[in-house]
């Protein structure tokens, strides 16, 4: 798009033509004279609000769907009560001591690797690789996670980034128990901030804070330093910036794609007869999100590891991004909606609107001129 | 957050398509309620302005704070009479109505030259000029038959846009 500013305050920078989704409220060209009934005639207008209350395609990518309940007859009731005492009494506590196992195994190795092997750090950093990939691999097993993983395992190498779609903290887990990547993550409060500043920094990973509008061009630039450094772990980036609950993906932010490197796609679906793995993060905290996960019968997801991809000559980065998009949605079955996931937390950008008005206002101008 | 029905009752459904002129079936009721309290984050009986505006389709709508006026604080009965207007059923009147009601801001019953030229604005924004919209807009009243000084009143928006009929209809998404 020619019109796009330089300012990094605005959050549409990302977006490319939206006109292409939404419907355009010019007039019709079938009447050549402009007529009185065409100025007052505001129902195209009206009509897209009123279709906007009762249904949009942003709010759909963060519902949760809840299962068909399937318990309300008398012959499924009880060996739905009898799950749930398995589910509680019995695999819950197996799956929280496999836990307690797998974090006192990785604490005690940890922190010696960590302290003592100081000096040498190409085989601290491999140890730290190495037990991080393990912790996450107890994390899959106290969520009876099954995975399957399909493609090429991801490789070592520099100038190489890799993209996900974002349904829950859990896709970095799991993913993590297969490669040590690095992962781009918003700072979060409480016990998963205090493992983010000390674990997870020492993979090589980068903070991010939404609501500064200047953070992005410092964590552009921390992309840019990890990329090009040959010793880095691979770098991890959910570029939708927000988890979406696995039916459609929305916009993908471009500083992912603008590095200058191959961008690998990733994508991530999970079945959801087994349990609703999308984390609504205004509507349950991490801990409540994986305790439930814990007390479900098993995670199974599906994850591809897709044909890396380069910038096309001559193609911009949002268009790169859209491409991306465009391959991980159709590999996972989502389907793509035009929004940016932060519209969660703000308002929509005036332009968009502004592009609205400009094209009713010159159809109206061009039927005049048509007199 | 369960299943919509469990809460509805019956009666509340049928109290609810009585108050809506039976311009909208059961089941789309039923919809209508589950998006109700889906943009109701804290149950308290109504969608309070800024709910609506965090849908970014509505919020980009230039005609949004006109139709938010009418729509703020409705509860659910007043909700989907509301949204009566858009179903399939109504009657070329009834979609009129809420033509006439965005436009006629201090709901006197009259629609002035000047509540033309405000809605105007709304819909062409900083594209055209206030000039350029008292020109078009007194030039196409005048072929109309009316003047800058008359009020257009209902009947008025009746006789002009009857022809060739008003599309305005939403589609409720039944599960």
């Amino acid at each position: 798009m020619s019109k796009l500013n330089k300012s990094n305050s605005e959050l549409d920078l990302d977006r490319p033509n939206i006109e292409d989704y939404l419907p355009s409220g010019s007039l019709q060209d079938s009447h050549p004279k402009l007529r009185l009934r065409d100025l007052l005639d505001i129902s195209p207008t009206l009509t897209e609000a009123a279709g906007a209350i009762v249904d949009d395609s942003f709010t759909r990518c963060f519902k949760s769907n809840p299962p068909e309940p399937w318990n309300w007859n008398v012959y499924l009731f009880p060996l739905w009560c009898l799950g749930v005492v398995v589910r509680y009494g019995v695999l819950f506590p197996l799956r929280a001591i496999v836990l307690t196992t797998g974090w006192i195994i990785f604490l005690s190795c940890y922190f010696p690797v960590h302290f003592l092997l100081k000096g040498h750090d190409k085989l601290r950093k491999r140890l730290e690789r190495g037990l991080v990939e393990l912790i996450c691999s107890f994390f899959v097993a106290s969520w009876t996670g099954v995975v399957k993983y399909h493609g090429p395992r991801p490789s070592m190498r520099p100038k190489q980034v890799f993209v996900a779609n974002h349904t829950s903290m859990i896709d970095f887990i799991i993913l993590e128990q297969m490669t040590a990547f690095a992962v781009i993550m918003q700072k979060h409060p409480g016990w998963v901030g205090l493992l983010q500043s000390t674990i997870l920094e020492s993979l090589g990973c980068i903070w991010f804070n939404r609501s500064e509008s200047k953070d992005r061009e410092i964590v552009a630039r921390k992309l840019r330093e990890h990329v090009n450094g040959a010793d880095n772990n691979p770098l991890l980036i959910f570029p939708e910036g927000t988890c979406v609950n696995n039916h459609y993906t929305v916009m993908f932010k471009k500083g992912a794609f603008e590095l200058g490197c191959t961008v690998c796609p990733i994508a991530i679906k999970y079945n959801k007869i087994f349990v609703d793995a999308f984390w609504n993060s205004r509507k349950q905290s991490f801990t409540t999100h994986l305790l439930q996960l814990m007390t479900s019968w098993a995670v199974v997801c599906d994850v591809w590891y897709l044909e890396p991809q380069n910038l096309k000559p001559g193609e911009t980065p949002i268009e790169f991004a859209e491409r991306v998009r465009d391959i991980i949605s159709v590999r996972a079955g989502l389907k793509k909606v035009p929004w940016d996931g932060y519209l969660k937390y703000s308002r929509p950008s005036p332009k968009l609107r502004e592009r609205k008005q400009q094209s009713f206002a010159e159809s109206v101008l061009r039927h005049l001129e048509q007199k | 957050m369960g299943s919509a029905s469990s809460v509805l009752t019956q009666y509340d459904i049928e109290e609810v398509e009585e108050h809506c002129d039976h311009l909208f079936t059961q089941q789309e009721i039923v919809s209508l309620y589950e998006r109700f309290c889906q943009l109701d984050k804290n149950a308290k009986g109504f969608i309070s302005a800024d709910e609506f505006l965090s849908v970014p389709e509505f919020a980009l709508n230039p005609l949004s704070h006109r139709l938010l006026k009418m729509v703020d604080g409705l509860n659910f009965k007043d909700f989907v009479a509301f949204l009566s207007a858009f179903s399939s059923k109504p009657t070329l009147p009834q979609k009129i109505e809420i033509i006439f009601k965005v436009y006629d801001t201090d709901c006197n019953g009259k629609v002035t030259f000047s509540d033309l030229i405000e809605v105007l604005h709304d819909l062409t924004g900083s594209f055209m000029s206030d000039k350029q919209r008292e020109e078009v807009l007194s030039q196409l009243l005048h072929e109309a038959g009316y003047t800058k000084e008359s009020s257009l009143l209902f009947n008025d928006f009746v006789k002009i846009l009857d022809s060739p009929g008003l599309k305005m209809e939403v589609e409720v998404p039944v599960d």
